[in-house]
């Protein structure tokens, strides 16, 4: 009987002795993949149809190439496909030289005859430009990031010189043109994959299982569970060191951090600020931070008296302390915004004052505009969790106790998601906390949508502020191609802002990125989503 | 004999058909359009419409419907998953292997070592060994499974770092899906690393098959002590001691076998209250069975994938209760008069 009891008791351990060792086999196998834990689904596999950080993330820098790629850097527009540019003297027609000898993925499901060539270029631009281009209505018919440009009226012509170098004519100089074309959503499609799937009568494959240039290529997706991509062995670019890059869909945050620690995932998806302190304090992972392009702001609305009033909006900024904001609500997590450009932009303008807490002035100039103690005003705050905002409501309370103090009484507006937009988009608060996050490396994406007067009509424009003047020369600003002439242009523009001030700047959040200590090369992309291009995973 | 097994089979069509007629109510019973319950198109068009209306029979009353939807059933036609656009058949296939087998494997080690406790405990009744055992059963029969589950996280995945925590094997292994038995599919495979694979597979499996082992083991350990102490009591057995054998020969002899007969039944039956717990402890270790996907179902307001899971679930429940009961019936025909269905 003694025997059994010893054999019993031999079945435990040997249960998990089993799991537990791990041969140099299952390491070696296990180098050789990459696991990101995602937090969702992508929609489409298809950056243009969608422009969804997940689906980004999923896709663009993984299955595509752009024509032309961010400087992660500097944010200048470097080559990528398009060897080399030039653009005419009026600012109207860019001629792009393309890469010879860039293979589309071969795949179980679809094998190239041709390598990329000029036709693709013609067949990416002209699927979400024309109206009437046989895969312009597949997968809806929608390319939210060109339509918000109005991108289809601003370029009039793609056209192919030879089959390695392809002409865009514009119907307006942009100097943010180029940048457009380096997003994350000018996504270079297979022109051929597109035919073969036309002819097979299944068009939508095109968006679903996906054909690119990129360095790794599309194998299997299964809703809430993976992504998984092999490497692309035709890659133009440097070769990858991993086998496979798996997306090990999680959605819930903390689920996400677990599988962090345990080794289940070698980098995770947006880390929550909560948790941020625990990533740190393990001597396992990293957690890296950037400023992000993005920007908290508090904007008035400039259509409502007595907000109308510029030294009512400057009043209101100065009793406020930015320092306070910043500590309690992005727990240290960002830096106070000087203007509309975060840092890490090129046209960031370094020479730009921050406005000083002084509630002393801050009455004074209430008292010169007519305010007396007593009044009343609403501070909507948006319901959800932004990295630009994380916590708006409770921003909204110190605000309230600051504003107390030069006696104006702030009273907290807040409503579901979808109710909260649509009456802010009619001009209902006074004014309101929010933020917005770019969408490329040009200044232009934060001072046209933020500010400009069409900006009101699209409601991006949340402080319905119309100035001519900044109008002017935020046009002027495109139409030249030289930065520094640009910059000088801003700096006229941020001058108007400072005296107006239509929105307080708050500041601008870091993105925060988790990851094993064995993984070496990744990097914060500010301009776009996250890229896996070149990242090696050493052993443990 | 027979005639019991032809009770039997009765008794299964029968329930089967009330099941089938259940989750057809169920159609009508959720909210919303029961056109779309039962088939998981959202809005169809007037065209559309018309052909579910005609391939669901709604239009020729109610039990020309209900024998279009056995029909149906029986097809594989269980209608589309209103999240995935996929058919929820194809989908039930792919989870509802992956939670009979957690179940099967915890059901397995649960009785290799529930069965020897419990004979051991009984064996020595009253005494420290018994005690000892007793207690940890109680203590294994009270802690929740999803709260053991965590803690079982906790320690294991998060401190020490040697277990895996999620799903059922690591997803750098690209396992083909042919039986839905993760083991099975990675045997049967031609894969490069099988070894490694089944390796990591095997860790995968120890938390969530440990989670529900726990409360089924001591559940076990109970019933056989019990049984062993009133077997071990009885006359029979003082008359063999009389003989003058052994103890060991009376255990081996007489003891064990009239003692475990009596519990086979309900041994057999904690497979499907085990069937229930791993399909809350599938949720904690975000096991791809038929318990998450329902959750995420529910979630979701998935009614055509609710509908089915359920049938599958309460199909799978009836069908192996009443499998069970005949093979029992078969192996110990001393029980063959009990000739009608026990509740």
């Amino acid at each position: 009987m003694k025997k059994n009891i010893a054999l019993l008791l031999g079945v435990l351990p040997m249960v998990f002795a089993l799991g537990a060792c791990q041969d140099n086999r299952t390491r070696e196998l296990a180098e050789q993949g990459l696991i990101y834990c995602s937090e969702g689904n992508p929609l489409s596999f298809n950056p243009q149809l969608d422009i969804s950080g997940t689906t980004v993330d999923a896709t663009s820098h993984q299955v595509y190439n752009r024509l032309l790629d961010f400087d992660s850097e500097t944010g200048k527009v470097v080559p990528n496909l398009a060897t080399s540019w030039l653009v005419s003297e009026d600012g109207l027609t860019y001629t792009f030289q393309l890469r010879k000898d860039v293979a589309f993925h071969s795949t179980a499901f679809f094998k190239p005859s041709r390598p990329f060539n000029a036709d693709d270029v013609l067949f990416s631009i002209n699927r979400w430009r024309l109206k009437d281009h046989p895969f312009h209505h597949v997968s809806g018919g929608s390319y939210p990031y060109f339509d918000s440009l109005g991108l289809n009226k601003v370029v009039v012509e793609v056209n192919k010189i030879n089959g390695y170098r392809v002409e865009i004519k514009l119907s307006r100089p942009d100097s943010s043109f180029l940048a457009t074309l380096a997003t994350d959503f000018s996504v270079i499609l297979s022109q051929e994959y597109a035919e073969q799937l036309l002819a097979a009568g299944t068009p939508e494959l095109l968006d679903t299982q996906p054909v690119g240039t990129g360095p790794f290529q599309f194998v299997s997706f299964r809703e809430d569970n993976h992504v998984r991509y092999h490497r692309n062995p035709d890659y133009w670019g440097e070769q990858q060191t991993q086998q496979q890059l798996i997306y090990d869909i999680t959605p819930s945050s903390s689920m996400r951090l677990a599988k962090l620690i345990t080794g289940e995932c070698d980098v995770i998806a947006f880390p929550a600020q909560t948790e941020l302190r625990i990533v740190e304090e393990r001597g396992d992972l990293i957690l890296d931070e950037k400023p992000g392009l993005n920007i908290g702001f508090w904007a008035f609305n400039t259509a409502k008296p007595p907000f109308n009033d510029a030294r009512v909006r400057k009043a209101l900024t100065m009793a406020v302390d930015k320092r306070t904001l910043i500590d309690a609500v992005y727990f240290d997590s960002a830096i106070a915004a000087k203007g509309l450009l975060p840092p890490t932009s090129w046209a960031f303008d370094d020479t730009r004052k921050e406005t000083h807490y002084n509630p002393v002035m801050a009455r004074q100039l209430l008292d010169e505009a007519g305010i007396g103690t007593g009044f009343t005003m609403d501070i909507w705050a948006m319901p959800v969790e932004r990295a630009y905002n994380p916590n708006a409501t409770k921003m909204a309370e110190i605000m309230q106790n600051y504003l107390q103090q030069v006696g104006v009484k702030a009273r907290i507006v807040s409503y579901e998601w979808g109710t909260f937009r649509r009456l802010l988009a009619q001009g209902q608060h006074d004014s309101v906390l929010i933020g917005w996050t770019a969408d490329s490396g040009d200044p232009d994406n934060f001072y046209r949508p933020l500010l400009s007067c069409s900006a009101i009509a699209s409601g991006t424009n949340r402080a319905n502020w119309c100035s001519e003047e900044y109008d002017d020369l935020i046009d002027q600003a495109l139409a030249h191609t030289d930065e520094n002439m640009r910059l000088t242009i801003y700096r006229q523009a941020n001058d108007i802002l400072e005296e107006q001030m239509p929105l307080f700047p708050i500041a601008h959040a870091y993105r925060f990125q988790a990851y094993r200590k064995e993984i070496k090369g990744l990097t914060i992309n500010p301009f776009g989503g996250i890229q896996f291009a070149g990242v090696v995973k050493e052993s443990r | 004999m027979l005639v019991y097994l032809g009770r039997r089979l009765n008794l299964l069509v029968i329930t089967l058909f009330i099941l089938c007629a259940g989750s057809f109510a169920l159609a009508f019973l959720f909210p919303g359009d029961p056109l779309t319950n039962l088939s998981g198109l959202a809005n169809p068009d007037e065209q559309l419409r018309q052909q579910l209306m005609h391939k669901y029979a709604l239009d020729q009353g109610f039990f020309a419907s209900l024998w279009q939807y056995f029909q149906l059933i029986f097809a594989g036609d269980w209608g589309i998953s209103m999240r995935s656009g996929s058919s929820v058949f194809e989908e039930v296939t792919r989870t509802l292997p992956a939670s009979i087998e957690l179940s099967v494997y915890a059901m397995v080690l649960s009785l290799f070592i529930g069965l020897p406790l419990g004979i051991f405990s009984g064996l020595s009744h009253r005494k420290a060994l018994d005690r000892g055992i007793l207690s940890f059963s109680l203590i294994g029969y009270s802690v929740p499974v999803f709260w053991l589950a965590l803690l079982m996280i906790l320690v294991f995945a998060l401190k020490l770092g040697v277990l895996p925590m999620s799903d059922r094997v690591s997803l750098l292994y690209d396992v083909p899906l042919n039986t839905g038995f993760v083991l099975l599919d990675i045997l049967q495979s031609d894969m490069e690393h099988r070894e490694a694979a089944l390796q990591n597979a095997f860790a995968h499996l120890i938390l969530p098959t440990l989670s529900l082992t726990v409360f089924t083991c001591s559940l076990i350990v109970r019933l056989t002590r019990r049984s062993v102490i009133n077997v071990m009591d009885s006359d029979y057995i003082k008359a063999a001691y009389a003989k003058g054998m052994s103890r060991s020969e009376v255990v081996w002899q007489h003891g064990l076998k009239n003692a475990l007969i009596p519990i086979m039944p309900q041994l057999v039956m904690q497979f499907t209250l085990l069937m229930t717990n791993a399909m809350i402890v599938e949720v904690i270790f975000s096991w791809p069975g038929i318990g998450e996907w329902m959750i995420q179902a529910i979630y979701q307001r998935d009614f055509p994938s609710i509908r089915g899971g359920m049938l599958a679930v309460s199909v799978v429940v009836v069908s192996f209760t009443i499998s069970m009961d005949v093979l029992l019936k078969l192996l110990y025909p001393l029980s063959k008069r009990q000739l009608h269905a026990q509740v």
